[in-house]
């Protein structure tokens, strides 16, 4: 007499049961399914009778208004744009403004916060406590009284452009902002780039050898000599071999304003100066804590392999804090990019601005307009929070956790 | 130095204080504002169009929207309560509803959200500096009742500046409300002369009126009404001065919503009450009086003869409670913008069309 083996219960089907339902089984699954329908059939409810309210009222609606002449100016637009473009292209114009304004702010809020978290926590007393004050201050104040408090102060210490502050006859600064040389491409313009492109590669090879000699071999190499040599030297020889790689329109003062040259408008440095302090004294605490997570044993033994301080902190300590300061750290990047819309307040012409506001006011079309601008914050969040993810996973990986 | 440190500490403490009001009206009242248009207008579609008038009456309060603070048109006077041009046009509507000029609410709105207030409900009637365009009155879903106040877009410049033109201003930096059609009209006037310049839209005139002041605009522009009303929150209004081009015409009114057909007649009859009143010469003063007489344009006027009122949805009398709450046109006009005002702005083309002008009613018959 045998026994027949029975087959074993379908690992798939069961599988399946457990992600659907959870530890309902079957009957979580049957209840999720309610809740989606439920939810489909509200949203369908809301856009149903949207459309019917409008169209009672006579409000125009659908997306045909993205193809109308805009007919307003903006103040900074780093794509082509003129009052004749359509308001797609205004569309674009803010999304641009908002992404410089946002990529700029991050860096510099990270630098900045990086440098006063570790200098908080710095054996030097005075560093430490000017550190200290800068997060309690930044951190305690609005951060649309630091946008206006930088806007006001800029330009109310500055002089009207005729009156404007000159460095080397070829910078001006004035109310209407910071005139600088606008480099314009020559014949030896292409090898410049390249010979800038090859060092940056050079550089980057350069640094994961010594990584991983020193990784492999504890070899410590000394590569920022040569790393400057690339960056300097093949540039400066692609200059000397092929000419000049560009020349410079200055800015000159005619009628009210300087024409020629590019100018960087006070409400940009405004904004960018207030986003990127105010988000650098909450990067500081984190960058603190992550800091303190790490055990302070990790610290001594750094110190009893005869490393300075700051190797200690740049090859021991901050990669195991990244792990703890990452997702904190997104949060914050996040909340300047949606910070950035503060900048209505002085006149950027952020998306914001320019399109949830101008364009929605010239047009009427409210409910269009705020879906889209909800969607794009939407995805810019996303699109950070991705690449901040992708970061930590790399980390983690380098670190074999 | 102590004095521009001053300065700068007021300004901005004034800017946080404005930008408190704006901002609810911004941030929080733009995602309600938009979602009632969604979901509550969506839900309560009936209820929301055809019976504005119910909807007044039940409340106990006309909602009137009305600028944030434009001197001569709707501000708050030395005792808090809102005065004005334009003020006055909603005192009017809930004189004629309730017999009870008081019984107003005001709602302070931007240039920007003042069409969605009124398209989700928040508002009853836009009484606010708003100029009637082709493209408001037939994609908003409002309809403009009348003509208020016939105005143009000007520039105002630093004297110091010694433009005598507005074609002299190639090159400007120009600063301008954003959402209102001076933002359009500029844009125009500098693409059709040939002129470069450099615009910088602000969200509130307050913002736009101190950016102008601090020196990052050459030139402000705007409706030259609204001009001359912010130079008298400049610190040395004497140093500024209007240019003499008129650049567009600006045609304003109260809207309301499309779709309540009696309402719009109220709006729009409250104001022509007030025309016809000073051309038939009723006054603040004389109307208890002139209601007495015997002649027959007067006896329809004052509902001693017909329904006229009554026909509206309003009682006989209407025209009386309007007059005796706020004077007629004319009245309005000299106290708030003209001779008897700070502003003292000249009648011009806002004049009736009997004595020179282009305004002119319909006639109450």
């Amino acid at each position: 007499m045998t026994i027949e083996a029975r087959a074993p219960p379908s690992q798939f089907v069961a599988k399946l049961r457990r992600v659907l339902g959870g530890q309902a089984g079957w009957g979580g699954f049957a209840l999720q399914i309610l809740f989606v329908a439920a939810l489909a059939w509200i949203g369908y409810e809301i856009v149903a009778n949207a459309r019917a309210n409008l169209a009672a009222q006579r409000i125009a609606s659908g997306f045909g208004f993205l193809s109308n002449t805009a007919g307003f100016g903006v103040s900074q637009s780093l794509i082509p744009y003129s009052e004749s473009d359509t308001y797609t292209r205004v569309f674009f114009v803010g999304l641009v403004n908002t992404l410089v304004v946002s990529v700029i702010g991050i860096f510099f809020a990270t630098l900045i916060g990086f440098l006063i978290g570790l200098g908080r926590l710095s054996p030097n007393w005075l560093l430490a406590r000017i550190a200290g004050g800068y997060v309690e201050l930044v951190r305690n104040l609005p951060l649309l009284f630091q946008i206006l408090f930088w806007y006001l102060a800029v330009l109310a210490a500055l002089p009207n452009p005729r009156q404007s502050i000159s460095l080397f006859g070829s910078f001006f600064l004035s109310n209407r902002g910071f005139g600088i040389p606008k480099p314009v491409g020559t014949v030896g313009f292409e090898p410049f780039a390249i010979a800038i492109v090859v060092a940056i590669v050079g550089a980057l090879l350069l640094r994961s050898y010594a990584r991983r000699q020193l990784f492999q071999n504890g070899r410590l190499i000394k590569i920022w000599p040569y790393v400057l040599g690339l960056l300097i030297g093949l540039p400066l020889l692609a200059t000397l071999v092929f000419g000049k790689p560009v020349t410079f329109e200055y800015p000159e003062l005619k009628g009210f304003n300087f024409s020629g040259g590019s100018r960087i408008i006070p409400e940009f440095v405004a904004l960018t100066l207030a986003l990127s302090t105010y988000t650098a004294a909450f990067i500081a605490e984190i960058v603190r804590a992550g800091v303190q997570s790490v055990h302070k044993g990790q610290m001594e033994a750094g110190a009893s392999l005869g490393l300075t301080r700051g190797n200690t902190l740049r090859l021991i300590v901050v990669p195991q804090a990244l792990r703890v300061i990452l997702p904190p750290l997104t949060n914050q990047y996040l909340n300047l990019t949606k910070n950035s819309s503060l900048a209505v307040a002085i006149g950027y012409p952020d998306l914001f601005s320019v399109f949830a506001g101008t364009t929605l006011s010239q047009t009427g079309q409210a409910i269009e307009i705020i879906a889209i601008t909800m969607g794009v914050y939407f995805v810019i969040s996303l699109v950070t929070s991705a690449i901040m993810s992708f970061y930590g996973w790399r980390i983690g990986r380098s670190m074999g956790a | 130095m102590a004095m521009r440190s001053g300065r700068l500490a007021s300004a901005m403490i004034a800017m946080i204080e404005e930008f408190r009001t704006s901002l609810k009206g911004f941030a929080m009242k733009r995602a309600t504002l938009v979602f009632t248009l969604a979901l509550a207008a969506g839900l309560s579609a009936q209820a929301a169009s055809a019976q504005t008038l119910k909807t007044v009456k039940d409340r106990g309060m006309l909602s009137c929207g009305v600028s944030q603070g434009l001197p001569g048109f709707s501000a708050p006077d030395d005792k808090g309560n809102w005065a004005g041009f334009d003020v006055d046009v909603c005192r009017a509507i809930a004189a004629a509803v309730f017999n009870d000029p008081t019984k107003v609410k005001f709602v302070p709105l931007s240039a920007k959200d003042r069409f969605t207030a009124l398209q989700s409900g928040e508002i009853d009637v836009l009484s606010r500096n708003t100029t009637w365009t082709l493209s408001r009155d037939t994609s908003l879903g409002v309809n403009f009742t009348g003509i208020a106040y016939y105005d143009g877009q000007g520039f105002l410049v630093r004297k110091s500046l010694k433009v005598n033109s507005a074609l002299e201003l190639n090159s400007a930096s120009v600063c301008v409300q954003t959402g209102t059609t001076n933002e359009q009209n500029v844009a125009d006037y500098f693409k059709g002369n040939n002129m470069k310049y450099e615009v910088i839209a602000f969200g509130t005139a307050d913002e736009t009126v101190k950016a102008y002041e601090s020196g990052r605009c050459d030139v402000f522009t705007s409706d030259v009404s609204q001009l001359y009303a912010e130079r008298l929150k400049l610190a040395n209004p004497a140093d500024h001065g209007v240019l003499p081009e008129v650049i567009s015409k600006e045609p304003l009114g109260p809207l309301v919503r499309h779709g309540d057909d009696q309402w719009f007649d109220i709006v729009k009859w409250t104001l022509f009450a007030m025309i016809n009143a000073e051309e038939l010469g009723v006054t603040q003063k004389n109307v208890d009086e002139m209601a007495k007489s015997d002649k027959p344009e007067l006896k329809r006027v004052f509902g001693t003869d017909g329904n006229l009122g009554e026909t509206l949805g309003l009682t006989k009398d209407w025209v009386a409670r309007i007059v005796k709450a706020t004077g007629n046109y004319g009245e309005v006009f000299d106290r708030n913008v003209g001779a008897g005002s700070k502003l003292g702005i000249a009648r011009g083309i806002n004049q009736l069309w009997n004595k020179g002008g282009i305004q002119y009613a319909p006639p109450i018959r």
